[in-house]
């Protein structure tokens, strides 16, 4: 395939849905799947075919929508219309839906199930990485290129030499979105510029934070984005192979990504001789078979080689010597999501959104006690209070705001009375927590902090891979004291000693997630040393939450 | 080609190991191209067939990635994923993920345990529930979720968890 037969193919897919005089759009992610959404397709598909509507209408799996706790989710979008979003559907609901939008029947009952498409959660979001999210199905080829995917690969390998691509990354200030903030051109230009006969390109997917699945939703929803982000970095580093590292638990991501690639092959857009130039780039699926640690990156490369997902120590980095001993590019799916969009539009558009350090947008998986869960992207620089009131409609119950939680077993709490600061990898750090890979979740005042600290170093001394004393045995004892302080049998030493261990196992581990494993304490002792006290001195839990077996 | 009369045919499919299971570990192995890298997925195709890792399976898969036995061991023990106990009938994983955890997923946890007297990460004396706690499975927006059988169940109870658990020991489907 060449560039024309690009177009023709876009134009094609458009001309196919010109034909239908109204499609419904039916939300296929995993949420929204477990919500039946299933059914609810069979059952518009049945209703149309009843009212003998079917050459007219269309029915379209898609994406994730976003407002996951509402779904299932259909957006019916009508020639001259505007779209109408309806949440909560059932399947029972299909035929009047069917009556009221085509038929012209008026049924009450559907509108209190409408979402209006004009509320902050819709209008205070900017989709660059998830434009497609809920508007296409993911399983197929053509809807992507119709609505202008692979023309950035495309112009690419026409116009751009490989410096030329990671010079225009480097221009549009785009940052890892693993994390850790790594400039992004920079690193693609290390990688160019490392010596190696062979090159890797490696995405991460393996979306380990409890409470974060803006990848899965990103591979699940919009495939084809993350590939040819890689193959752009692939032609801009000089790789010819690319793996996607898959978490273990997203199997409907690997089977959506593996269909993609399939797809991409047969068309000439991975593969030899891609858009009939010399460049050639393969897409490999690797499953993750669960384990935390495997989100770090010498961790994971090690599992992509079918072995034990320990790190390494760094140096050398992957850029120099990744798998197998060859320079590797390794960034998030995310940021490999942003990368067609830059190459198209241009890094100063790009480049125009964000904050002083930090540009262009960021996914964030919205959960907890919070009115809207669900996955939003945000152009970076918005606040808290706009993230959790405006968007997340505030807490559910009218109880009060407690903290916010980022970043996961590496991030922190960031309290009320930083509601109001902009959100950046900076800001966030002078904070005490991080950017992380973007789980937000809502505690209300009925959640217990030493509690919650408690439950992510659970997570850590679960997912400790062994291989380094301090993380091994800190993570362990850390527990045991937060253990002690929940439930009443700690006493006045326990905090120092407690902040002591933090700092030898944040100064002494050898990977990740050792180094950023006392996070979640660290920042709650920063701001909630009152109630550690409480429980401690009084043995009171202020949220309610802990019980005290121990007698004083 | 030789015509092959019926009989040659059923030895043909007999799998040397005597276990016609062995074949969907044979069909990834040849599709990996006997690479040792492939080692996860192999591991993963030995435990779809069988349930779990059998000794014998990871000896047979040592053998032919022409790895040690330990190596396999290591891997096999290293990631969540992979048993190598058999596991029960029936399957109930509870999230405890952050959102979960905060939406009380542990009282639901305790809830089954007590139910049917099972440890979490464990299955029960019959063979028939297998119950797992696990870290996020990314449905945040339904916490606390459950997952019976492959099905999951958002915005789940300690009440309701169980009575679905009851149910789809029971044959049914939980829905």
């Amino acid at each position: 395939m060449n560039r024309e037969e690009l177009q023709a193919m876009a134009q094609a897919e458009l001309d196919q849905q010109q034909k239908f005089r109204c499609r419904i759009l039916v939300c296929m992610s995993t949420p929204c799947i477990s919500s039946g959404a299933t059914a609810v397709q069979e059952a518009l598909v049945e209703a149309l075919k009843a009212g003998q509507l079917e050459a007219e209408v269309e029915t379209v799996a898609t994406g994730c929508l976003g407002p996951c706790s509402r779904g299932p989710l259909i957006t019916i979008k009508a020639e001259g219309k505007a779209d109408v979003i309806y949440e909560n559907v059932s399947s029972d609901m299909a035929k009047g839906l069917v009556d009221k939008h085509f038929k012209a029947v008026s049924v009450p009952a559907l509108d209190k199930n409408i979402l209006p498409s004009d509320i902050p959660f819709f209008t205070k979001q900017m989709q660059i990485v998830l434009a497609d999210s809920g508007a296409i199905d993911p399983e197929k080829l053509e809807p992507y290129v119709a609505r202008g995917g692979y023309t950035a690969l495309a112009h690419a390998l026409r116009e751009m030499s490989p410096e030329e691509v990671c010079q225009e990354i480097t221009k549009s200030g785009l940052r890892g979105r693993g994390g850790a903030g790594f400039p992004s051109g920079l690193k693609w230009d290390m990688v160019r510029k490392a010596a190696g006969e062979k090159k890797y390109v490696v995405a991460n997917g393996d979306e380990g934070d409890p409470g974060a699945y803006m990848d899965r939703t990103l591979m699940e929803s919009d495939p084809h984005r993350v590939l040819e982000g890689m193959a752009i970095a692939g032609y801009a580093v000089g790789a010819e192979q690319g793996y996607i590292y898959v978490r273990g638990e997203y199997p409907l991501a690997g089977k959506r990504l593996e269909k993609a690639i399939r797809q991409a092959e047969r068309k000439g857009l991975l593969g030899n001789r891609i858009l009939e130039s010399p460049f050639n780039f393969r897409i490999d699926i690797r499953m993750g078979a669960g384990a935390f640690v495997c989100g770090e990156e010498t961790a994971l490369m090690q599992s992509v080689m079918g072995r034990r997902g320990q790190p390494m120590p760094r140096p050398p980095y992957p850029a120099h010597k990744g798998l197998w001993q060859s320079p590797t590019l390794l960034n998030n799916v995310e940021t490999f999501g942003n990368i067609a969009a830059i190459i198209t539009k241009g890094a100063a558009w790009y480049a125009s959104f964000g904050t002083e350090t930090t540009k262009g947008s960021k996914i964030f998986a919205l959960a907890g006690k919070v009115n809207n869960t669900g996955l939003i992207e945000v152009p970076i620089g918005i606040t808290l209070r706009e993230i959790v009131y405006d968007i997340g409609g505030g807490i559910p119950g009218g109880k009060a705001f407690k903290a916010a939680q980022t970043g996961g077993p590496s991030g922190g709490c960031i309290p009320a009375q930083f509601m109001d600061v902009p959100i950046d990898y900076e800001s966030l750090g002078k904070l005490g927590s991080i950017m992380g890979s973007g789980g937000l979740i809502v505690m209300d005042e009925t959640s217990c902090i030493p509690d919650v600290a408690k439950f992510f170093m659970e997570f850590c001394t679960d997912e400790s891979c062994g291989k380094c004393g301090p993380c091994r045995g800190g993570t362990v004892q850390m527990l045991r004291m937060l253990e002690k302080i929940t439930d009443g049998t700690a006493d006045k030493d326990t905090i120092p000693r407690l902040e002591e261990l933090c700092l030898m196992v944040k100064e002494a581990s050898l990977c990740g997630l050792g180094q950023t494993c006392p996070n979640p304490i660290y920042s709650t002792l920063r701001y909630f040393r009152d109630e550690y006290e409480a429980h401690i001195m009084d043995h009171h839990c202020p949220a309610g939450v802990c019980t005290f077996s121990k007698k004083l | 080609m030789p015509e092959t009369s019926p009989k040659t045919k059923g030895a043909e499919k007999e799998h040397p190991m005597g276990d016609p299971r062995y074949k969907g570990i044979d069909r990834v192995l040849k599709r990996q191209q006997y690479q040792q890298d492939a080692l996860i997925e192999v591991l993963t195709a030995a435990q779809e067939a069988f349930g779990y890792l059998t000794e014998e399976s990871m000896i047979y898969i040592a053998r032919q990635l022409k790895l040690p036995f330990s190596w396999i061991y290591g891997v096999a023990t290293f990631y969540h994923f992979f048993s190598l106990k058999p596991q029960g009938e029936h399957s109930c994983i509870v999230c405890l993920g952050t959102a979960c955890y905060v939406g009380k997923a542990a009282d639901i946890i305790a809830s089954v345990e007590e139910a049917y007297k099972v440890k979490a990460g464990s299955t029960t004396d019959d063979g028939k529930l297998t119950l797992i706690a696990t870290r996020c499975l990314g449905c945040c927006g339904l916490a606390p979720v459950v997952v019976l059988d492959q099905v999951v169940h958002g915005k789940e109870t300690p009440q309701g968890a169980v009575a679905k658990v009851r149910e789809v020991v029971a044959g049914g489907n939980g829905a």
